[in-house]
């Protein structure tokens, strides 16, 4: 089994952010993956999408089904994080007024997708911009 | 209890998914914070909260909970009201205050819906 999608994220949609991980979550309820794992995944993806809908430039979810995991990989072109050990710190946020009305930016989102992944990668370049890597295993 | 039995004890009206309304909750969770229903809300869980925008309902689904109740007479726009009939997702508001929504359903028998 081997299946791939990928999604664009639009800065600022507020609107339609949230998309992207409605259809990976319908696409791994369509593949049979148990709803645990789902579950997992969708709330890591969808922390991702709320990210580089808040904070990002707009950038790229690409979801990759493998035999043995899952893999989901979000990356931007910048802004980029120019301290990474404060953006994983729980509590700590740089989210605007736009994204608390929505119930977001408590500095909970990086936190909470290496919670919900069993392997999470993160880099960014101030200028170059931010790669998440997050694996689940099947 | 029966969500049903929530929407009597809240006299909340519905606003979409009434075809749950025979189906079962076991627990709630009280927020206005997603990113705090995201990390630490159980699956299953009635969310009651005071937000109405979209990202409330993605929440949900993305967390697999049980259903929404709006409080504080909180009403959401027909855009959400559609999306929410989309998901088949039961939705209702209450007159009550996220407080007092939380202690009728917890004094009746619901339990929290912590994760630890």
């Amino acid at each position: 089994m081997s299946y791939e999608l990928v999604f664009e994220v639009e800065r600022g949609d507020f609107e339609t952010a949230g998309g992207a991980s409605r259809k990976i979550k319908k696409t791994l309820q369509q593949l049979g993956i148990s709803s645990k794992i789902i579950r997992k995944v969708s709330i890591a993806g969808y922390e991702g999408e709320m990210n580089l809908a808040i904070h990002s430039w707009g950038g790229t979810i690409l979801l990759q089904v493998e035999e043995k995991e899952i893999i989901l990989t979000i990356q931007d072109s910048g802004p980029g994080i120019p301290d990474l050990h404060l953006a994983m710190t729980e509590g700590w946020s740089t989210a605007g007024v736009e994204a608390q009305r929505m119930g977001f930016g408590a500095g909970m989102g990086l936190p909470n997708m290496d919670r919900n992944a069993d392997h999470f990668e993160i880099e960014s370049k101030v200028g170059n911009g931010t790669k998440i890597l997050m694996k689940f295993f099947l | 209890m029966k969500l049903s039995r929530v929407q009597e004890l809240l006299e909340a009206v519905v606003l979409s998914g009434e075809s749950h309304l025979d189906d079962e909750v076991l627990t709630g969770f009280g927020c206005d914070l997603m990113s705090d229903v995201l990390c630490f809300a159980r699956e299953d869980a009635i969310l009651l909260t005071g937000l109405i925008n979209k990202q409330v309902l993605n929440t949900v689904d993305m967390a697999n909970m049980n259903s929404i109740v709006f409080v504080r007479n909180k009403m959401p726009s027909e855009d959400v009201i559609k999306m929410a009939q989309e998901m088949n997702l039961l939705v209702m508001s209450t007159k009550y205050i996220l407080f007092e929504a939380c202690g009728m359903l917890y004094a009746n028998g619901l339990k929290g819906a912590h994760l630890r």
